[in-house]
C-alpha cells in the first residue's frame, strides 16, 4: 500500500519534469522556456522529494535513524528549491530583459521603453552621490 | 544582544535538523560531541551574522506569522500552483501561447513582502516576474497567456496574476 503511493508520486513528479524537457524545445524565445524550464521542474520536484520523504519516514517507522537523515534533509533540499528557483528565473528573465531581449509575439510589453531609461538614470545618480560626498 | 540570541537560536535548530542520525546518545538521534560542536558553532555564526539577519525589528519572531505562513503555503498556495501548472502542460503539449509583460500594483510597501509575493508570482507557473520599480514597489511580470479584458486597464488587477496573495502576505508579514 505504501509503496503504491510512493510509486504514483515519483509518476507525477517525473511527469512534470518530462513537460519541462519537452516544453524547453517548443518555445519560442527566453522568457516563454523560462516558464516551462524553471516552474515544471519545481512542481515536479515536490513530489519526488515527497516520495523520497514518505519512504525515509516509513524507514524511521520501521526503527531505521537513517530514515530520519533521508526524510529532514530531503525536505530541507526542498525548501532550498523552493527559494533558490524564483530567484533564479528572476535574475535571469531581468538581464535577459535589461540586455535587449524582446519577447517574441508579445501581445503587450509595458517594460519596453522603461529599463534601458532606468539604469541610465541610476548610474548618474550614483555618480552625482559619489562626488556629492567627495 | 537579542539579535544575537535569535540568530544563535535558529542557527541551532538548522543545525540539528542537517545533524540528526549522527548518534543515538539525545533522543535517539543526536550524539553528544555533534550537540557540544553545534552550540559552539551557532554562538560564532550567531555573533557574526546577528546584524544581516535582523535588520530593524523582531516582527517576523511572532509564531502566528509563522503559522500562517505555514497554512498559506500548503493551502492556497499549493492550490493555485497545481492548477497553473495543469494550465502550463495544456500548452506546452498544444503550443497555444499569448505572451505579454504586464504591470501590476500590489500597493505593499517593505522588502520582505515585496520578495514574497515575487517569489509566490513566480513559483505559479504562466507568470514570471521579470523586473521591479523600486521606487513605486509595482511589478513587471511576463504572462503566457494574457486575457484580453486584464490589459483594458493599467495597471493591471492583481487578481487575475496573482489570486489573492497580496493579502495573505500582507497578514503574514507587514
Amino acid at each position: 500500500m505504501f509503496e503504491i503511493i510512493i510509486y504514483i508520486l515519483l509518476g507525477v513528479g517525473v511527469f512534470f519534469n518530462l513537460l519541462a524537457g519537452i516544453g524547453l524545445l517548443r518555445f519560442p524565445d527566453v522568457y516563454t522556456r523560462l516558464h516551462a524550464g524553471t516552474k515544471c521542474t519545481t512542481f515536479g520536484s515536490i513530489f519526488l522529494v515527497g516520495s523520497v520523504v514518505l519512504l525515509g519516514l516509513k524507514n524511521w517507522w520501521i526503527g531505521d535513524t537513517n530514515g530520519s537523515v533521508l526524510a529532514i534533509h530531503s525536505i530541507v533540499a526542498l525548501a532550498a528549491i523552493l527559494i533558490t528557483n524564483p530567484t533564479g528565473a528572476h535574475a535571469i528573465a531581468r538581464a535577459a530583459h535589461r540586455s535587449g531581449v524582446k519577447p517574441i509575439g508579445a501581445v503587450v510589453d509595458d517594460l519596453k521603453n522603461m529599463t534601458v531609461a532606468k539604469t541610465m538614470k541610476k548610474k548618474s545618480a550614483v555618480k552625482k552621490k559619489s562626488e556629492a560626498e567627495k | 544582544m537579542l539579535a544575537f540570541v535569535v540568530t544563535t537560536i535558529i542557527c541551532f535548530i538548522t543545525y540539528l535538523l542537517l545533524t540528526t542520525g549522527s548518534g543515538t546518545r539525545i533522543l535517539g538521534l543526536w550524539s553528544l560531541y555533534e550537540i557540544l560542536f553545534g552550540v559552539i558553532l551557532s554562538l560564532i555564526v550567531g555573533f557574526i551574522a546577528r546584524t544581516i539577519f535582523v535588520k530593524d525589528n523582531f516582527r517576523m519572531a511572532n509564531p502566528v506569522r509563522w503559522i500562517t505562513f505555514l497554512v498559506y503555503v500548503i493551502g492556497p498556495f499549493f492550490v493555485a500552483m497545481a492548477k497553473a501548472n495543469l494550465d502550463v502542460a495544456y500548452r506546452v503539449i498544444t503550443g497555444k501561447i499569448n505572451p505579454g509583460i504586464v504591470k501590476i500594483s500590489p500597493d505593499l510597501k517593505t522588502d520582505l513582502v515585496i520578495t514574497l509575493l515575487a517569489n509566490s508570482i513566480t513559483l505559479t507557473p504562466g507568470t514570471l516576474t521579470v523586473d521591479i520599480d523600486e521606487n513605486k514597489n509595482d511589478l513587471y511580470i511576463h504572462w503566457i497567456n494574457v486575457k484580453k479584458e486584464a490589459i483594458a486597464k493599467k495597471p493591471v488587477d492583481c487578481k487575475y496574476i496573482c489570486s489573492n496573495f497580496h493579502n495573505w502576505i500582507r497578514r503574514i508579514a507587514e
